[in-house]
């Protein structure tokens, strides 16, 4: 008897700091309030600073400002800038996807191609996109397509590895199983080895989303007269420095979406494939 | 003397295989046969060989030298008549149970029956898990999800079962009614039954007979039949027979580790 009570008595203290979390604690335990607080506080300490020390406008202007350069110019005008971006960005990247999955499945197959290709798609990937840009529209004109093809180039290479990666990442059981049924290999490739590579190939399409936004802006910096690359560009050289912040803005909207519509769309459509959450 | 030939047939097979550190014999002179509706247990340490058995016999591997041979017939490839049960359950993840046990037939030919449906439920049904048809691997315990994994390789309705250390992964207990689970399911639908473990006394308590390999390069060094009564329970384990089988095992297979 006196042994349960003392067990009774000693469990009670440690729930009392539970009962009463601090201000802090709570903070910390909700997900969405910690990022949000910090940004808040940035932005905040960003616009306090602006007006204290008398920052000119033209070296860093006060977020209350950026908000001004957004009606520098219509709606339309803006719409017409993102989509030009968006665009490029969207055909080059699932052009990319296109391409990056037949050359993975066909690296995961052979080890020989896997040895000669994979050397060359490193040299491709050391290239710095913004110095190959100029050379590519000298190449292919000032159309849609060098456009393309820069934003291909920036995305492809975090999509081969990954789905090679995840191609191979396969329970060797499985591929035994699939041998022991002598199915045909298409069907180990599309009923086992691509479902199992679905972690791997959603990480790079999240990569790859962001980058396409960039290879866009890149391929904009160099030759365009659209586009919301083009705009920050244009607004730098005549000075309208909120206008190029507000368009800067719009463009780190854009690859927030962009990333967020992965994201959905493998919860929604491949849900078995997130990590498991802790309990 | 019977005429029908032995289920498998090894008979003086070599195993060697080629690693980027140089050759490795993984099996040396392995003659053994098992009888048609037989279970036999294939005991070792680990690295001893046993899997390659395995895998000589599915035929996803051939013999480096010697025969194999399956119902009379050498193998040259996969035959549909042969069922494989892990190590790992290794189930599809996106795949609902049901999904996963048709999945041989869906694999093999690209499509799925209603009887094929209705098979793949009773033997649902057969492993105890009738009504989890509908779930995903990730809802079902370890146990579970081996029960999967057998019914999966019961699927095609093999004559031969293929175990590699199939309860290995799983704690004590459930390893112990999986063994009963599986015993009730061959006496019920009787199947020539290979069964790798490094468990002695699951050896003993399963298997009417246990192969024991020694050291690389494996080979055959005793073969034992297991004379208890059948069915087999938690009972056997308290035979005293059972106790003399575990000995003589344990004392051989620590002798050859010395």
């Amino acid at each position: 008897m006196s042994d349960t009570s003392a067990v009774s008595s000693s469990s009670a203290p440690p729930e009392a700091p539970l009962a009463k979390p601090s201000l802090m604690a709570r903070a910390l335990a909700s997900p969405g309030l910690l990022p949000v607080g910090t940004f808040v506080a940035i932005i905040a300490v960003w616009e306090i600073s602006c007006h204290l020390f008398s920052i000119p406008s033209y070296i860093l202007p006060a977020p209350s400002r950026i908000l001004g350069g957004f009606d520098s110019i219509d709606t339309s005008r803006w719409l017409a800038h993102v989509w030009g971006t968006l665009r490029v960005a969207l055909i080059g990247y699932f052009a990319s996807i296109f391409v990056a999955i037949p050359i993975a499945i066909a690296l995961a197959r052979s080890p020989v191609l896997s040895r000669a290709v994979y050397p060359i798609l490193v040299v491709v990937q050391s290239t710095p996109v913004v110095a190959v840009a100029p050379i590519i529209i000298v190449a292919l004109g000032s159309g849609d397509l060098p456009r393309v093809v820069i934003t291909c180039l920036i995305t492809f290479f975090p999509l081969v590895v990954s789905t090679t990666t995840g191609l191979m990442a396969t329970p060797p059981e499985l591929i035994e199983l699939s041998r022991s049924l002598r199915a045909p290999v298409w069907r180990e490739i599309s009923q086992i080895r691509l479902p199992f590579a679905i972690p791997y190939i959603f990480s790079a399409l999240k990569i790859s989303v962001t980058l396409a936004v960039i290879g866009a802006v890149v391929a904009e910096f160099v030759a365009a007269d659209k586009g919301l690359g083009y705009f920050i560009q244009f607004s730098t050289s005549m000075f309208k420095v909120q206008q190029a912040w507000a368009g800067l803005v719009i463009l780190v909207l854009m690859s927030l979406v962009l990333f967020q519509i992965v994201v959905a769309v493998q919860k929604i459509w491949f849900p078995w494939s997130l990590p498991k959450e802790k309990i | 003397m019977t005429t029908t030939p032995a289920a498998i047939r090894f008979s003086d097979v070599g195993q060697v295989f080629q690693t980027k550190s140089g050759t490795v014999e993984a099996l040396r002179h392995v003659d053994m046969s098992i009888d048609r509706h037989e279970f036999v247990a294939v005991l070792g340490p680990s690295g001893c060989g046993k899997s390659t058995l395995l895998r000589l016999t599915s035929g996803l591997l051939k013999p480096t030298s010697g025969k194999v041979e399956v119902f009379g017939l050498q193998i040259s490839e996969p035959r549909d008549d042969i069922g494989i049960v892990f190590q790992r359950p290794t189930l599809l993840p996106w795949a609902s149970i049901e999904d996963n046990v048709v999945f041989p037939v869906r694999h093999k030919t690209g499509s799925v029956s209603a009887a094929d449906r209705e098979t793949a439920r009773k033997l649902l049904e057969k492993v105890n898990l009738k009504g989890f048809e509908n779930r995903l691997p990730d809802e079902l315990s370890g146990g579970m999800q081996q029960r999967v994994g057998i019914a999966r390789a019961l699927f095609m309705d093999p004559d031969i079962l293929l175990m590699d250390e199939p309860f290995s992964a799983l704690d004590a207990l459930t390893r112990e009614e999986m063994g009963f689970e599986l015993l009730r399911i061959w006496e019920d639908r009787p199947k020539t039954v290979m069964f790798i473990t490094h468990s002695i006394s699951e050896a003993v308590l399963l298997a009417d007979r246990v192969l024991v390999m020694g050291e690389r390069p494996g080979s055959i060094v005793e073969n034992l039949t297991i004379d208890l009564p059948r069915p087999r329970s938690m009972e056997t384990s308290n035979n005293k027979m059972m106790h003399d089988y575990v000995g003589h095992l344990r004392s051989l297979l620590l002798k050859r580790a010395a």
